[in-house]
């Protein structure tokens, strides 16, 4: 299964879906750095909030997607994780999450422009 | 003698061979604990285990089998789940519960992270068959 990225002005906005399974989620990762370098992204919104359950694997997937990103030159922003997931990624392990995150997708839109916008 | 709650719950049992049992694995023992009155927080810390869980069995033995059935132990009500497996086994248990220990690619996480979530986590381990049980008890 293909994850979509669409594209908003100069953000990439993706949304991981429910029960994802690891070969489709490393497949999102080498998707959206190709994306980020082929659409000319300053920025992505990467939505988890239909993950109910984030174990150590996904984790590290969100996690490395969101750095590599950051390596390509864009802001990352990851937004929407249920109370539930938080509680039982730190935990698991504080390691686990060091990404910038906001509550919603709005915030993290918001977020993300006023820094694209500060550069 | 089993109380009402855990009296209905039937024992289920899922063969692991692909993600999607992995999957259908974590939904179960989800569901379970659904059924026996645990929280929000609870249900997640469960299934996320038993993703850990399953998830190794898949990858380092090729698959297994998952079990999940209630319990009861010092007057309260639990889920317990069994996850044995065929593979190589894990050869130094204390340091497979060590953070960042990793026989593969993995962050090395899972182990020491299913443990931090539930109450109790046996693991018995031998060339040709490992079987690591989690138990995770209702508030009293």
């Amino acid at each position: 299964m293909k994850i979509a990225i669409m594209k908003l002005g100069e953000v990439l906005i993706t949304a991981l879906p429910l029960d994802l399974i690891d070969e489709d989620a490393m497949g999102f990762q080498t998707d959206l750095l190709h994306e980020i370098n082929l659409r000319d992204a300053k920025g992505v919104v990467i939505d988890i909030s239909a993950l109910d359950i984030v174990d150590s694997f996904m984790a590290r997937i969100i996690n490395d997607s969101a750095s590599m990103a950051v390596l390509l030159g864009v802001k990352v922003v990851v937004c929407g994780m249920q109370p539930q997931v938080a509680t039982t990624l730190i935990e698991m392990g504080r390691e686990l999450l060091g990404v910038e995150a906001a509550l919603n997708l709005d915030l993290a839109m918001q977020r993300l422009l006023q820094r694209i916008d500060d550069e | 003698m089993n109380s009402p709650k855990t009296a209905n719950i039937q024992a289920i049992q899922i063969a692991i061979s692909s993600q999607a049992d992995v999957i259908a694995c974590r939904k179960t023992a989800r569901e379970t604990a659904t059924a026996m009155g645990f929280g929000l927080a609870d249900q997640t810390r469960l299934a996320t285990a038993v993703s850990e869980l399953a998830r190794n069995a898949l990858r380092h033995a090729g698959g297994g089998i998952f079990l999940v059935h209630a319990v009861q132990s010092d007057g309260r009500n639990g889920i317990q789940v069994l996850v044995e497996d065929k593979g190589p086994g894990i050869l130094d248990i204390e340091q497979a519960m060590q953070d960042g220990y990793s026989t593969d690619r993995s962050l090395g996480l899972g182990l020491p992270a299913a443990r931090r979530l539930v109450h109790n986590m046996q693991i018995n381990s031998k060339p040709g068959k490992t079987t690591i049980c989690i138990d995770i008890y209702l508030p009293q």
